[in-house]
């Protein structure tokens, strides 16, 4: 069968599914549609945790990224996977027992102010709605690229299957959804990667094809160390980067995972506080299940780029592929402007290489004018993986489905999480507090269709600087929320002056120090400093520096809250209360 | 729950998890950044043992703590009656 007729299938199939599944589940009360009535199964709700968490950047560029950077990139793997860790012992259980339906809320309790109530909220909707941009492109992206449609109209029927499940079945909805999208984006991202693993390796399970030898007897990591180096890029599985920034950006990726609204509130579907623990558990289980992949993914798909290009010995005047043998998808992706050659010796044939270890030298002496593949866009890398391997149609249509999964069921995420917050956090408890139950459930259906259109908005008329927003996402849920969430749990000392004048200075200052590099608002020209590693203060990159912004607002909060009054009796009393689960 | 035996039950909560969390950081920091080097001259199979800990094995360390995590909390909650 065609490859578009299968996409159009297999995508289709998959839409249908999640309408069917918005249709059964329905949320008529509030209750439901914040928190899916707290009755999800600790395992299901772990999946839809995986399905929430797996971003299109994920799915799409998290391999990619492993590709080319090796070794460099596990700060991702690590960052992404170990703040679940900190979630799990520090905070879901304890916020699961307070019991209300939204992250600003439990700030808003536990400060006894509601100054401290609207900067988390202020704090969510800025972290979520940076985030979401991402995913209405990856939608966009992935409906282009295999269905052939005008970016425009995938994104839009993207926003319309989200909002006929969000805004109808809220939690509810979006958590039965997530679990169906959970397995749909498994299926699609590990069945290319057993194929792939099978052909290089012989070994059908990728994360030990990856420390396998290859038909030759070599290390497929040894030969990919070799033909790295050899070219001038530098050994795959050792590090280039300072170690500072990778120990900061870790950090920085784990408390800002730990903080991120839309997964937190993930855990206040469950019925009791032991299950919020388990199904954390369980939750990294399912993401793990992926993350311990895409290190197999990205260094296959390195090595198999670099052997279709680099057919033989380097420099042999045959060992290049001719650019007229190219193979379809390189054609095809060339297409799309992700993929560039440029024939810069007019030889006929392609040269990709870098300019490490005096490779360019050795290069010129070849009659090599410099690297030919002007542009490789590492977030092709996971969707052309297929067609390099030269896999079956039907497993291509797959991964288009995967894709699209993945970014939809995020954005729902962080949706929802917006939307809740405008009515409960907004309306419900500050503007109208005597809003019937019903009221509300009107609202936040308005919030959530309100959401899905300024995302939408945002989708088509991206930002310049939205590949930058991921990181402002994760500095901002790193130096605001988290440490504040955990200080209301951990210390009865902290107060509201303390709370509010850390979630400032935290927030404050990892703002400032991304737009003095950046530009303010992410406007390029009004950068204070070039953002390189001579400027940044003590060597740290703006993209890590939210593990310091969180030091500053745990130094803040607890130094003024030392210096003023004591929470009130029944602060102190709230916070003994949610140490025990019953 | 009596307030000595709340403290009690809370300082035996933290104990689990600074344990729990010295290994993560181990793992993390430790085995796959500050020490990759080293553990890098370690083979095991085609795997250099500090780039396996960065990209596959602290991700596995990871999901197991959580779930000593559960256990251990829930012997600790049986012991408190305190299961809700």
């Amino acid at each position: 069968m065609d490859l578009q007729l299968m996409t159009y299938l297999v995508v289709g199939a998959t839409f249908a599914l999640y309408i069917g599944i918005a249709i059964k589940s329905r949320a008529s009360s509030t209750g439901e549609f914040y928190v899916a009535g707290k009755g999800v199964h600790p395992v299901l709700n772990g999946m839809a945790t995986g399905a929430d968490w797996m971003s299109a950047a994920s799915f799409i560029s998290m391999a990619g990224l492993i590709a080319f950077k090796g070794y460099d990139a596990s700060v991702y793997l690590m960052g992404w996977t170990g703040g679940y860790c900190l979630l799990a012992m520090l905070l879901a259980p304890y916020l699961r027992k307070h019991g209300k339906f939204t992250v600003p809320a439990f700030i808003g309790d536990r400060y006894y102010s509601n100054t401290a109530r609207l900067v988390a909220v202020l704090c969510l909707i800025t972290a979520s709605l940076t985030y979401v941009i991402g995913q209405m492109k990856g939608i966009g992206v992935a409906f282009s690229r295999f269905l052939e449609v005008p970016f425009e109209y995938g994104l839009l029927a993207g926003m319309a299957i989200v909002f006929v499940y969000a805004v109808l079945g809220g939690m509810k909805g979006v958590t039965y959804t997530q679990i169906a999208q959970y397995v749909v984006l498994i299926f699609a991202y590990t069945v290319p990667a057993i194929f792939i693993s099978l052909q290089l390796t012989g070994n059908p399970i990728p994360q030990l094809g990856l420390g396998g030898t290859m038909s030759d007897g070599t290390y497929l990591l040894d030969k990919l160390d070799q033909i790295c180096l050899e070219l001038g890029f530098g050994a795959y599985t050792l590090q280039k980067g300072s170690t500072i920034n990778m120990v900061l950006l870790t950090l920085s990726l784990m408390i800002g995972t730990a903080g991120l609204p839309h997964v937190i509130t993930r855990f206040f579907t469950v019925p009791r506080v032991k299950d919020a623990r388990f199904s954390a558990g369980w939750a990294l289980v399912f993401i793990a299940l992926l993350y311990t992949t895409a290190p197999a993914v990205g260094a296959m798909a390195r090595l198999n780029l670099m052997k279709t290009i680099q057919t033989g010995e380097i420099g042999a005047p045959d060992g290049n592929l001719k650019y007229e043998d190219r193979p379809s998808w390189f054609d095809n992706w060339e297409k799309t402007g992700l993929l560039k050659f440029e024939d810069k010796n007019g030889d006929g044939k392609i040269q990709y290489y870098g300019a490490g270890n005096g490779f360019d030298a050795k290069a010129e002496s070849f009659g090599w004018k410099g690297n030919e593949m002007v542009k490789v866009d590492r977030d092709i890398m996971v969707l052309a993986n297929p067609e390099i391997a030269k896999l079956p149609n039907w497993v291509i249509a797959l991964v288009a489905a995967g894709g699209i999964a993945a970014a939809l069921s995020t954005a729902a995420g962080l949706l929802l999480a917006i939307a809740s917050s405008i009515s409960h956090d907004l309306l419900k408890s500050v503007f109208m507090p005597d809003m019937s139950d019903k009221a509300e459930l009107a609202a936040s259906r308005f919030a959530m269709a309100g959401a899905i259109l300024v995302a939408g908005y945002l989708g088509l008329n991206p930002p310049g600087f939205a590949a930058q927003v991921v990181a402002l996402a994760f500095g901002l849920a790193a130096s605001s929320l988290f440490p504040a969430l955990m200080m209301g749990i951990f210390s009865k000392r902290v107060n509201r002056t303390g709370a509010v004048c850390g979630m400032l200075a935290g927030l404050g200052s990892t703002l400032i120090y991304i737009f003095w590099f950046k530009g303010w608002f992410f406007i390029k020209s009004t950068a204070m400093l070039p953002d390189n590693p001579e400027n940044w203060l003590l060597g740290i990159s703006p993209g890590s520096f939210g593990a310091v912004g969180a030091a500053l607002n745990f130094i803040v909060a607890l130094i003024i809250s030392n210096i003023t009054e004591e929470p009130p009796e029944h602060i102190q009393q709230m916070v003994e209360d949610i140490r025990v689960p019953n | 729950m009596s307030k000595k035996d709340l403290s009690q039950y809370w300082k035996k909560n933290l104990t689990i998890m600074i344990w729990l969390l010295i290994v993560w950081a181990i793992v993390s920091y430790g085995c796959s950044i500050l020490f990759v080097e080293q553990l890098n001259r370690i083979k095991i199979g085609g795997f250099p043992l500090g780039f396996w800990f960065a990209q596959q094995g602290a991700i596995y360390v990871f999901v197991v703590l959580i779930f000593i995590y559960f256990f251990l909390m829930e012997r600790l909650d049986k012991e408190y009656d305190v299961n809700d």
